[in-house]
């Protein structure tokens, strides 16, 4: 009856939203950094799901690493704690 | 307040998203105002519109195996085009505001390489790149291309930056490697005016679609794309960290 495919679709998409939710309200923004970590490795997922491999490829590779990275050294010149 | 407000608007804009995402037609039902015509290569009636010919002809006029491919660089190889100069100038960008700043931190220099991660990123590196490589020099028979390929590249060396202290991108070499391999993009598109056909038209024999040496131009191109991508997001990754001492 219920489509096991859509059911990880829904819980993966409710976990980007749940996650995006938090990076941006917590005060740490470290872990705000590595939470957008998992957003984009979920979103990922959900991309291959959905039968578009390649666009998983670059959303893992750019939004899981590259970003993240790019945000640590930004973090590295700042402080860690939102005021 | 202002949250209420972001928020608020935040959920008129996703409302309206989802509203035209539920008008929008759903596959198959703008097909009866078209004209139809027989496919010989699927054997099943299609119709003219340009979705339906990608589909039914692209692997019989690029020799493309991957439709998706076969679209991005010979169909709307222009557009890729623009689409690697916004990189570029986006990669300019970053150099030109972060070069100035050299990088300070003359004790992290002498940090020692967490052993874990030294070797862990020893081991895994080579297959990294040669996952990068193959997912671009495939790029008209398996899923990806030019830009995931160059991007999986680019993660292999941002691993080298966390992993070993010391290492260091060289950035001379890596804009030669950029330069040329934009050059290179260019370059092919011309060969195919001077050949009095359109820009980015195909010239090259097609093969057998699903062979490595198939498609014509869409492997050069997008070998080329491939080492310019992955060189100008590792030099963008590179001048973030601070840059070449």
């Amino acid at each position: 009856m219920v489509d096991p495919l859509t059911v990880t679709i829904w819980v993966l998409v409710i976990t980007v939203l749940l996650s995006a939710v938090y990076a941006i309200e917590t005060k740490d923004l470290l872990s705000s950094v590595v939470i957008s970590g998992v957003v984009g490795l979920f979103a990922s997922i959900v991309f291959l799901l959905l039968h578009a491999p390649d666009v998983a490829i670059t959303q893992a590779s750019i939004g899981a690493g590259l970003v993240l990275a790019i945000f640590v050294y930004a973090l590295k010149n700042t402080t860690r704690w939102e005021k | 307040m202002r949250r209420a407000v972001s928020a608020l608007l935040a959920l008129l804009i996703f409302a309206y998203l989802f509203g035209v995402l539920l008008k929008a037609p759903i596959p198959g039902d703008y097909r009866d105002e078209r004209y139809n015509y027989y496919s010989p290569l699927s054997g099943r009636e299609a119709n003219e519109s340009v979705p339906d010919h990608y589909v039914e002809r692209g692997e019989e006029e690029t020799g493309s195996q991957n439709i998706v491919t076969s679209i991005v660089v010979l169909y709307r190889g222009f557009d890729t085009l623009g689409e690697v100069t916004v990189l570029f100038t986006a990669a300019t960008g970053v150099a030109f505001l972060l070069s100035t700043q050299r990088s300070k931190g003359e004790k992290e220099k002498k940090k020692e390489p967490n052993f874990m991660a030294s070797t862990g990123v020893g081991l895994v590196l080579p297959f990294i790149l040669l996952v990068g490589a193959y997912i671009f020099v495939h790029g008209h028979l398996t899923p990806g291309g030019g830009f995931p390929g160059g991007a999986v590249i680019a993660t292999g060396f941002v691993l080298m930056l966390v992993a070993y202290p010391r290492f260091q991108l060289r950035e001379k070499k890596v804009s030669v490697v950029e330069a040329f391999s934009g050059l290179a993009f260019a370059v092919i598109g011309l060969i195919s005016l001077i050949m009095g056909l359109t820009f980015l038209e195909n010239y090259l024999p097609k093969g057998v679609a699903g062979t490595l040496l198939s498609a014509g131009i869409i492997p050069l191109i997008y070998i080329a794309i491939g080492f310019k991508v992955g060189s100008e997001l590792s030099a963008i990754v590179s001048h973030m960290k601070g840059g070449e001492e």
